[in-house]
């Protein structure tokens, strides 16, 4: 069975996927449908969803145009959400790969550095790193990604030494391959698949982190975010509470969709467990 | 502009309950009796007003001491401890004839010992402002004990506002003299003349001022008892407000889009008065120095840019004013031909042609103090971006704030500052060249040297004729119009929410934080 047949058969993964590609494409077509800037104030404040024709969203607190903030907050966060995992996954599988390889002292040092960032909370430590280098998108994908690649490291270190021994390892030793081939050509692509379906959870935990600094006001201020809205909004949720619920749906069903994805990549990367469910 | 509309209805509100409690107020006399119930945020340090002058502070202080002037809303002087007072022709001699058979609150009676005492010993060491305003004072003296003579060095017109009960609260000699200010146990158990008494003050919860029935005006104060609510969380004071726990909410106790819901209430009145002697002034620090900044024509293009009719309606409700120059309009001296910077991006965007802006970003610096100013830096810099002026916010915390206005690391920065009653002593500290210097977010952090604008603040802080003072003030205001060293965005509202039943609340130019002397409790 191909791997997309696979991955088909769990209807929940097609509905996230779905979900997930309508929201990529409102981030690709936000310049196009809202050319403007998001921040631009073009209405009165405080219009309720569909009170206005144009304005199928309604206004917040200064009358800016909330559709137009969710498009380009789209962009925002889809932007972080993948780039701060990439970063992640460039710290984390080669931590891992020498680690689960080398074993002995490598593996010792570089476990003991990876503990160390396990063991402080992961939002206390992104919320430091943003206020020291002053938040920007940089610092923030920065800040995310140096918080998310432990747990990838352990899983490749994991999986590398469980697979080192195996047969086909030893055979390309022996046919005189060095450390390098045979961690970047016989092993490593064999541990892909789990790193995929945790790559693609990690890109949800990203964007609610960044959705988190940017509710406390830690978000780049020059941009338009999803967790800019809410924290915005959240001292009008009396007034106005649609401007709190319209991006935390979006938050919501974007997270949610990854999720499904994710699973749905698990099972159809991993088969034998699939069927045992 | 159609955010108008929006406000129209909070407005009329607002007209319509300044309408009733004036009738309201002249129709009924006081009736005495009754606690009133306030809010106090946040918490504050202490109660010896001579030592600490926070607005907290002096918001309940103000009950317990007292000085010899208070201010009306013109900021003419009316009589308080001094009965009446005389200024010598030549505007260097103020005589004071003290109030006969006040007391302390501990029965020792109030002398004009105490008057010299205060200002000469005191205040001198521990108040900063009040001690510059005293550096033009040559001698006080007290001819006898209803009497005292301040001789000044040369005339200095604004001296006659110095009176104010933040500035020069009266101390008492008998308890103060030969301590330690700063360690004195009287501080902990404020002793002062006021019509309320200090009482208790749970820490975090609430501070108890009980009426002074000794107090030397007959019949005053009204009320029996006030009692400050320490709430810490904004959205709390305004439910304690709302269920009325709280009958009073002092300006800034909640968040200004509550303002409209919290004054619509029934029973419930709003006044922007008593702010008039403390004019807070909103502003952006330009640096003058260096960058698209130090250009007078890129300046002026961020007063054409900037739509603060917006930020007045929409971010504050519509409350304050906005500025029409660097004088506050409150203020005599303020120049009433100058009709301010219009919101005129084709002309912002012409300026920046013609100086050549070459789309070099510049940094704009939010001033920390909640969503309000958030907001507003945002509604700017769209207004900067709109006509091509390329922004980059920085965000940071209170002392990150201080701490690059203090070392001038900054493009454009938001701020605000009181211009009190007279530029001498509020105004004349942003722009003379004297007051350029690393270290402090409060003097004249933009840089801006101009020696015509040095010589006239000096020259007018002592002139005595007020015509040939407000010549020089109207030149000053000319200059600075023209030159744009900062962005003048507003006098800024601060209103004060109150249940309608309240009378007599707010009497004087310095608001809430004059006492409830007058104030009364309709039933």
């Amino acid at each position: 069975m191909s791997f997309f047949r696979r991955f088909v058969q769990n209807r929940g993964a097609l509905v996230g996927l779905v979900i997930l590609a309508l929201v990529v494409l409102l981030a690709l077509l936000a310049p196009l449908l809202y050319p403007e800037s998001p921040w631009r104030m073009v209405q009165r404040p405080f219009l309720a969803p569909g009170e206005l024709p144009g304005f199928p969203l309604g206004t917040d607190t200064m009358g800016r145009d909330v559709a137009a903030e969710l498009a380009h907050g789209a962009w925002v966060s889809l932007l972080v959400g993948f780039v701060s995992t990439l970063v992640a996954l460039a710290i984390g599988v080669p931590l891992g790969a020498l680690a689960g390889y080398f074993g002995g002292r490598t593996d010792d040092v570089l476990m003991r550095i990876t503990e160390f960032f396990q063991t402080i909370p992961n939002f206390a430590l992104a919320i430091v790193l943003v206020a020291i280098m002053e938040p920007s998108i940089g610092s923030i994908v920065l800040a995310i990604a140096v918080v998310s690649w432990p747990p990838v490291a352990r899983l490749v270190r994991g999986e590398f030494l469980s697979l080192k021994h195996r047969e086909y390892v030893e055979a390309a030793r022996l046919v005189g391959q060095g450390h390098r081939d045979l961690i970047l050509k016989q092993i490593l692509p064999n541990t892909l698949s789990p790193v995929i379906v945790l790559a693609s959870l990690m890109v949800a935990t990203a964007i609610l982190l960044e959705s988190s600094l940017s509710f406390l006001g830690l978000g780049d201020p020059d941009t338009m975010s999803w967790g800019y809205m809410i924290g915005a909004a959240r001292t009008v949720m009396r007034q106005a509470w649609w401007l709190s619920v319209i991006p935390g749906v979006a938050i919501l069903l974007t997270v949610l969709a990854l999720n499904l994805v994710g699973e749905g990549l698990d099972d159809a990367l991993n088969p034998q467990l699939a069927r045992q469910r | 502009m159609r955010t108008t509309t929006f406000l129209r209805g909070g407005l009329a509100v607002l007209c319509l309950s300044s309408g009733l409690m004036t009738a309201a107020s002249a129709d009924t006399a006081p009736q005495p009796g009754g606690t009133i119930d306030v809010a106090i945020q946040p918490e504050p340090p202490g109660l010896m007003l001579g030592l600490i002058q926070n607005a907290p502070t002096q918001r309940v202080a103000g009950n317990i001491y007292e000085s010899l002037l208070r201010y009306d809303t013109d900021l003419e002087p009316m009589p308080q401890l001094a009965e009446s007072w005389e200024i010598s022709d030549d505007g260097r001699v103020y005589t004071f004839h003290l109030h006969h058979g006040v007391k302390w609150h501990d029965g020792e009676p109030f002398t004009a010992a105490d008057v010299v005492f205060s200002a000469d010993v005191f205040l001198r060491e521990t108040n900063p402002r009040t001690r510059a305003i005293l550096e033009h004072v040559a001698s006080i003296e007290a001819p006898d004990d209803d009497t005292v003579v301040f001789t000044l060095e040369q005339p200095f017109a604004p001296f006659i506002q110095a009176f104010e009960v933040g500035t020069m609260p009266m101390v008492p000699k008998h308890i103060y003299a030969g301590t330690d200010f700063r360690t004195n146990p009287a501080n902990n158990h404020p002793i002062g003349t006021g019509p309320f008494e200090f009482t208790r003050w749970d820490r975090g919860s609430v501070i108890e001022l009980d009426k002074n029935p000794d107090y030397y005006e007959p019949g005053k104060p009204y009320l029996d008892r006030i009692l400050w609510h320490v709430i810490p969380d904004a959205a709390s004071r305004a439910a304690a407000y709302e269920n009325g726990t709280l009958e009073v909410l002092p300006p800034g106790s909640v968040e200004n889009f509550d303002i409209p819901r919290l004054s619509g209430l029934d029973n419930s009145c709003i006044t922007e008065k008593g702010n008039e002697y403390f004019n807070p002034f909103a502003m952006l620090w330009l640096n003058d120095r260096e960058g698209p900044t130090a250009d007078p024509r890129f300046r002026q293009a961020v007063m054409y840019a900037m739509d603060r009719d917006f930020a007045k309606d929409v971010l504050w409700n519509g409350l304050g004013k906005v500025a029409s120059g660097p004088f506050s309009t409150n203020l005599a001296a303020h120049d009433e031909s100058i009709e301010g910077y219009p919101h005129d991006p084709d002309k912002a965007r012409a300026l920046l042609a013609e100086m050549g802006y070459d789309g070099t970003p510049v940094r704009l610096l939010p001033l920390p103090y909640g969503e309000t100013w958030t907001r507003w830096s945002e509604a700017v810099r769209q207004n900067l971006e709109s006509v091509g002026i390329k922004v980059e916010t920085e965000s940071t915390d209170v002392a990150g704030w201080n701490q690059k206005l203090a070392q001038w690391d900054y493009d454009i920065a938001f701020t605000y500052l009181f211009q009190y009653g007279d530029p001498a002593l509020g105004i004349s500290r942003t722009y003379i060249s004297s007051n350029i210097a690393k270290g402090s977010p409060w003097n004249n952090v933009e840089g801006y040297r101009n020696p015509e604008v040095d010589k006239l603040f000096a020259e007018a802080a002592v002139e005595n004729d007020p015509a040939k003072r407000q010549a020089m003030y109207d030149r000053i205001q000319a200059i600075l119009y023209a030159d744009v060293p900062v962005a003048w965005l507003m006098e800024l509202g601060f209103p004060t929410l109150y249940r309608c039943n309240v009378h007599d609340l707010i009497t004087t130019g310095i608001g809430l934080s004059d006492g409830f002397k007058n104030a009364w409790i309709e039933r």
